[in-house]
């Protein structure tokens, strides 16, 4: 349909209110954060985002967020199977919890997972004693950034398992394959995309997470310091070029992960049209 | 009527060769239920109560004067204005994108849908960052600011601005597919009809999108009230004046008074509840709208 015979009005006026907004409150203050950069010559630059603890605290990041992502794809997986799958007392209270890292204040979580996993925690002093220290190391980064990421492969999964024709995983049996085959050679590779959109969405929300983290972390320089809270430092030390040199690599990331997300998303809503077809 | 019934059995019978076919052993099923609702429990469940078990830990004396503590009290008022402003700003800017994307064609649409997501990519530390480059002491409006007398940063307004800035994409983007699969053929019969497009606006679309408006709003609330990095870097933590709930829970743990803390935290967490508990609602209205437009138009 093209836009000469469209007869609705308000075209001019909502894509002009659209596009003034959308600059206003985002594009025109994240090129502040670009241009910034550009009171720095390339080399100053590269010192500054690559000194000792900042890669550090990428690393930490990036293995936490991973690892996160990880858990949540194989727990999520579960959790989305049984949810679409089996009955069972309570199903739709859990269900609707499931939500809960999405509506529960970020600060509220973070001091919360810590007092669960601290030395007198409810968890925290059954691992204790057993030399699994989690509140104030990275393994605690760890567990704040799997609760925040745990919504986000359950809510992509659910749709496309709730969507699967039981018609292939019948001929399938029929044809002799056993439970464990069909799932691994039938479901799975349908809910791959969506697996994958989930896993690259709780990874993307884990690298820029902050409230959540700062509590349980300890935040120990080359330790467990992440990088959102280097740049918070750099901030309180009045040192804006240096914070924001460090968020432009941060936000670079962000953005080459959105685009991934994006690709993911159409090949997953593809998939789900030929399975349709 | 007998027709349906043998139907509706036959309908059941084939359910039930179904879930023979494909389905696991009881001992398979138990097991993963117990797998899913240990892992959900442990990071979820646990959490939760304990955020209501610290925060009556000294009693409800304890935990009531940490909710009417004027500080507490201000912090309260300073969270429900940022929210109270940036939900309307980003309700107005949803609506018009999604009709702008949903009704039309043009090109570049795409690049847009991806812009406005933008902001669930940034990390809110940097979302509060980019204010202070622009409205900072030593940022782009800085020193005008400061010949006329007027702070944005360390103050409300900045904390508004990373409260509209986290909270964008919401509604936009809960519009933009519902509008998109509902068409523009209602629209356009009011139009033939003689209804201008104030009025089209008012009662064709907003009726038939209010569903999904009102899930898109539940959830901006629930992140603008909660909104803890990007605020915190804008607010510069000035008790009384400039912290929100989130950042008065940070301060008063980081000074040990976890009873406190964790009682106003609850008060966040009984947000969250209660946004679950109306999404949920929401879901399950829409879901029964849907259900019942497709058997109107079978009939």
């Amino acid at each position: 349909m093209s836009k000469k015979t469209n007869v609705l009005p308000g075209f001019n006026l909502s894509l002009g209110y659209t596009l003034l907004y959308l600059s206003l409150i985002v594009l025109i203050p994240l090129s502040a954060a670009f241009l910034k950069t550009t009171e720095f010559s390339f080399s100053e630059f590269w010192q500054v985002v690559t000194a000792p603890r900042v890669v550090a605290s990428y690393k930490l990041t990036f293995g936490a967020s991973l690892i996160g992502a990880f858990i949540n794809a194989i727990f999520g997986l579960l959790t989305a199977w049984v949810l679409v799958r089996y009955d069972f007392f309570g199903k739709k209270l859990i269900d609707a919890l499931v939500d809960l890292p999405f509506a529960l204040p970020t600060a509220v979580a973070g001091i919360a997972l810590t007092a669960v996993y601290a030395k007198n925690g409810w968890i925290g002093s059954f691992l204790e004693p057993n030399g699994i220290h989690v509140a104030f190391t990275p393994v605690g980064v760890v567990i704040a950034l799997t609760f925040i990421g745990l919504p986000f492969v359950v809510r992509t999964v659910q749709p496309v398992l709730e969507d699967l024709e039981s018609e292939t995983e019948e001929a399938a049996a029929s044809l002799g394959a056993n439970r464990w085959q069909t799932f691994y050679k039938i479901i799975f590779p349908a809910l791959l995309p969506a697996l994958m959109t989930g896993f690259a969405l709780a990874f993307a929300r884990a690298i820029g997470e902050y409230g959540s983290v700062i509590f349980i972390a300890g935040n120990m320089p080359m330790v467990s310091e992440i990088t959102p809270l280097i740049i918070i430092t750099k901030l309180e030390q009045y040192d804006y070029t240096g914070a924001t040199a460090v968020a432009v690599v941060m936000l670079v990331i962000s953005f080459l992960l959105l685009l991934a997300i994006n690709g993911l998303q159409w090949w997953s809503n593809r998939r789900n049209a030929e399975a349709i077809e | 009527m007998t027709a349906t019934t043998v139907s509706q059995h036959v309908r059941y019978q084939t359910k039930v060769a179904h879930r023979r076919a494909t389905s696991e052993p009881a001992w398979v099923r138990w097991t993963f239920i117990a797998i899913a609702l240990a892992f959900l429990t442990l990071f979820l469940f646990v959490p939760l109560a304990a955020v209501f078990t610290e925060a009556l830990r000294k009693g409800w004396h304890t935990y009531l004067s940490a909710l009417v503590d004027p500080d507490a009290l201000s912090a309260i008022w300073l969270t429900l204005i940022a929210a109270a402003i940036a939900l309307p700003l980003n309700l107005i800017f949803g609506v018009a994108a999604a009709w702008a994307i949903a009704k039309f064609e043009f090109r570049g649409k795409s690049v847009l849908i991806t812009l406005i997501d933008l902001p669930f990519a940034v990390s809110p530390v940097v979302a509060g960052l980019i204010y202070v480059l622009i409205f900072g002491l030593q940022g782009w409006f800085g020193a005008w600011l400061i010949d006329n007398d007027l702070k944005v940063i360390f103050a409300i307004p900045s904390i508004v601005l990373a409260t509209v800035f986290v909270t964008f994409p919401f509604i936009a983007r809960e519009l933009i597919p519902l509008m998109q699969a509902q068409g523009k053929d209602e629209e356009e019969a009011a139009l033939v009809l003689g209804a201008s497009g104030w009025q089209i606006l008012w009662r064709v679309t907003l009726p038939n999108i209010k569903w999904g408006l009102l899930y898109g709003m539940i959830l901006t609330n629930a992140r603008a009230m909660g909104e803890f990095g990007a605020v915190s870097v804008v607010s510069g933590h000035i008790r009384g004046l400039t912290n929100t709930m989130p950042l008065h829970v940070e301060i008063l743990y980081n000074e040990y008074q976890y009873a406190a803390a964790f009682a106003v935290a609850s008060l966040l967490a009984l947000l969250a509840l209660v946004t679950l508990a109306l999404k949920t609602f929401v879901e399950w209205q829409s879901a029964k709208h849907a259900a019942d437009a497709e058997r109107e138009s079978n009939e």
